[in-house]
């Protein structure tokens, strides 16, 4: 519940809270939510960054793929932070802090989604058994046939 | 009177389903088979008033005739006919009613043309077709009646969802239903063939053209549904793994599994089981898929129909078919053997891999599907996207499409090592080389790395099994395999290109501003507004060069709908043979700039060229079979002709 709480508070406040960092620029309201960084490799890092980073207003879109208002402040907010020095992981932590795990595509194993990385595991296993069981005995009744 | 009609029209073929459903399994019975000849007839009739029900439902929309519920809901006078029509379809109660007239069809075309399969297994065929045609029609009367009337009859309509407004998608949905509901006749094959326990292989080749249509169409709607979300979203992306774009790959990679192990069944009598079990997990993923999308347990762009008590009814049609049915197969797998043998080197070995690998990729997709959903039912939410599904499908991807590449020269039953030596070599040579040369020569990520060799083995090895053919005389069926397969390494192709090498450019532009993006040059030459039918747009022109090349003008719009009042991206898009210029435009800034989002995209379009060549090899595929089939049965009744007339004779 606390986590729903956190992400409904994170929801309400989200559009106004690119606001401040807004105020103390000079430059118009989130210029870099459609402009790149100067760096191009800095800008490669944001946008690479931005990809895993969902857009919370939006169904099953990065930050990096919506004309959303909220995903345009993200961007803003990202580029702003990779500007100052601020390493992607660091900016990744600091928006889950703040918006929890919902917010970073990028999969990390927790007590909650280990089955996300155990399931494919156990395909690879199960596949493995199943090729076994139809191929490998396959192989040992031809060869008896063929005697 | 015209909605009353198409009503009555309606329940009319649903008591026929109930006639066709107690014929076709009283037939069976000894002592009943009197009732059997019922049967084909009630399919017959009811697929005509299911067909009839729907135009009733398209001539409503076509006259916007408000006081039908679901038209005032969903349509708007000032809206284009083409979108009319297609409004038919673009809300709940009109798919569903799409989806159960696709059906009927279906099952009277069954009822009419095949006649390969013992009678017993067809009555038995028909039968199962008919009950999950009932599910669907009682879903229809009871929860969702397209035809209701208002009380009062509103002024002027809702409109609808202009992003749906866009011919692609007025024929993205009917091309899936089309492909979900052809496996519901796999399904109900299945069923048959499992109650009269004739799992042969003239099951498998009675079933395979519907196979091979329903994943046609899933080819097809997926495909242009990719194409329909890069153009409409307006960011460039091609595949999101949205909950509801898996809901309509899972059906597919289902299919194309069916589709290979039918395949064996047919020419070997081999991998019987296997077959049943993915005639009914084909169809599962169908029914999941529907609903996904009906429920409203996600909310996105596709998810036009939100309502939580349709869901229930959905799962718990979904639940009585899938346990039913597997049921059936728990009590008769006994009695299904497993058919042929063969070894690990042969045809019939490349496709158990293929098999399994898309079983596993399946089961990836549908967990990554629906594990979000699960822990937020436990108030915990995760992200499972791209960054998921593309590495862990790959796992399994692309081994599998190395087998593919070999598989096809490999003979039937058994093959010797020594035979295919030569091409396998010469393939992992090729295979090598391109991973070194593509390390070498760029930086590019570990997936579009792996991506492009693998294209390249796919390439080539798809051509292979023309080596030493008389290519004029090479069944069509054959022709089908060889372009599906070589559109296959196409779209990878696409893929690893456009993931590698995209450049992105946004800017905030003056008017006459160059923008270089990639080997293009823009200019911004004005910005103006336009208006439609029903919307009013800002509209840009930009002049744009390749290279030294010559200037064309490309016009991006922000487009404003008002009814509903929604905002749409129209991007213009400048194509070559290697790949797509994008543009897009944005708001204007506070000092009068204009965003402007441009991408150059090497060979973004042969993902969707290779989405059409496998389409098209599904096409020659299908062609093949029927043709076969139908000169087959006219000799069959030549030769039968012929003895009659000897009979006279003598």
């Amino acid at each position: 519940m606390r986590r729903v709480a956190i992400l409904a508070l994170a929801l309400a406040v989200a559009a106004p809270l690119a606001m401040p960092v807004l105020g103390q620029d000079s430059l118009p309201p989130a210029p870099y939510a459609y402009t790149e960084l100067p760096d191009p490799a800095q800008e490669a890092q944001a946008l690479h960054l931005m990809q895993t980073i969902r857009c919370l207003t939006c169904q099953s879109q990065s930050v990096a793929d919506s004309d959303a208002q909220m995903a345009g402040d993200m961007r803003h907010l990202i580029r702003t932070r990779i500007a100052a020095g601020e390493t992607p992981d660091q900016v990744r932590d600091w928006l889950v802090e703040r918006y929890g795990d919902y917010i970073s595509y990028e999969p990390t194993v927790s007590a909650i989604t280990w089955p996300l990385f155990a399931g494919p595991v156990v395909l690879v296993l199960l596949g493995a058994v199943i090729l076994y069981g139809r191929l490998g005995r396959r192989r040992r009744q031809a060869g008896e046939g063929g005697q | 009177m015209i909605a009353e009609f198409g009503l009555v029209c309606l329940w009319l073929a649903a008591a026929l389903a109930g006639l066709q459903l107690v014929a076709g399994l009283l037939g069976l019975k000894s002592g009943w088979e009197g009732l059997a000849v019922l049967t084909r007839p009630a399919a017959l009739v009811q697929a005509l008033l299911c067909l009839v029900s729907f135009l009733t439902l398209v001539v409503l929309f076509a006259r916007t005739d408000l006081s039908v519920a679901l038209v005032a809901a969903n349509s708007h006078s000032a809206k284009p006919m083409v979108f009319k029509l297609s409004g038919t379809w673009g809300n709940h109660e009109g798919s569903m009613l799409l989806w159960v007239t696709v059906m009927s069809v279906a099952g009277g075309l069954i009822a009419s043309v095949e006649r390969r399969l013992p009678e017993r297994t067809m009555l038995a065929t028909l039968g199962a077709q008919a009950f999950v045609a009932l599910g669907f029609y009682a879903f229809l009367l009871f929860a969702s009646n397209p035809f209701e009337r208002l009380p009062s009859p509103p002024p002027e309509g809702n409109g609808l969802n202009p992003l749906l407004q866009d011919i692609g998608l007025a024929f993205h949905p009917p091309t899936l239903y089309v492909g979900y509901v052809g496996l519901s006749v796999a399904f109900s094959f299945v069923v048959g063939a499992l109650l009269t326990r004739q799992v042969t292989p003239d099951f498998a080749k009675a079933m395979r053209p519907w196979v091979l249509g329903a994943w046609l169409f899933l080819t097809l709607g997926i495909t242009a549904g990719s194409y329909w979300a890069y153009y409409e979203l307006g960011w460039g992306g091609w595949w999101f793994w949205d909950p509801t774009e898996n809901a309509s790959l899972m059906p597919w990679l289902a299919a194309t599994a069916l589709l290979h192990s039918a395949s064996v069944l047919a020419a070997r009598d081999a991998l019987r089981a296997w077959t049943v079990m993915l005639g009914v997990i084909a169809f599962s993923m169908s029914m999941v898929g529907t609903f996904l999308v009906r429920s409203g347990i996600l909310t996105s762009v596709h998810a036009f129909a939100v309502d939580p008590e349709r869901g229930g009814f959905i799962l718990a049609l979904l639940a009585i078919n899938i346990g039913m049915a597997l049921a059936l197969f728990a009590t008769r797998a006994g009695t299904v053997a497993e058919g042929e043998r063969f070894s690990v080197l042969s045809r019939e070995g490349a496709l158990v891999i293929n098999n399994v690998a898309l079983s596993a990729i399946l089961g990836v997709v549908l967990l990554g599907t629906l594990y979000p959903l699960l822990t937020e039912a436990f108030d915990v939410r995760v992200s499972v996207g791209p960054p998921y599904f593309n590495p862990v499908t790959a796992i399994f991807a692309l081994p599998m499409l190395l087998v593919l590449a070999v598989g096809p020269l490999l003979r039937w039953r058994g093959d010797k090592l020594a035979r295919v030596r030569w091409p396998m070599v010469a393939l992992a040579v090729l295979g090598l080389v391109v991973l070194a040369g593509v390390a070498l020569l760029s930086d590019v990520g570990l997936l579009p790395l792996l991506g492009f060799a693998v294209a390249a083995v796919v390439l080539v090895g798809s051509l292979l099994p023309l080596k030493g053919r008389n290519l004029l005389r090479l069944p069509l069926a054959t022709w089908g395999m060889v372009v599906a397969h070589f559109g296959v390494g196409i779209a990878l192709f696409g893929m690893a290109a456009d993931t590698a090498f995209q450049t992105e450019r946004l800017v905030a532009a003056n008017v006459g501003d160059v923008i270089e993006v990639g080997p293009w040059s823009a200019r911004l030459e004005s910005v103006a507004p336009v208006a439609g039918p029903n919307w009013t747009a800002l509209e840009a022109a930009i002049a744009v060069r390749h290279g030294d090349g010559a200037e064309t003008l490309t016009h991006p719009q922000a487009r404003s709908f008002w009814s509903p009042p929604t905002e749409t991206s129209e991007v213009s898009l400048v194509t070559r043979w290697n790949g797509q210029l994008y543009v897009a435009l944005g708001d204007q800034a506070q000092d009068g700039r204009w965003q402007l989002r441009l991408w150059w995209k090497p060979f973004v379009t042969w993902i969707w060229y290779g989405g059409l060549l496998i389409a098209l090899g599904g096409v020659l595929a299908l062609l093949g079979r029927v043709l076969t089939d139908v000169r087959r049965r006219r000799a069959s009744t030549l030769i039968a002709a012929r003895r009659g007339d000897a009979e006279v004779a003598a």
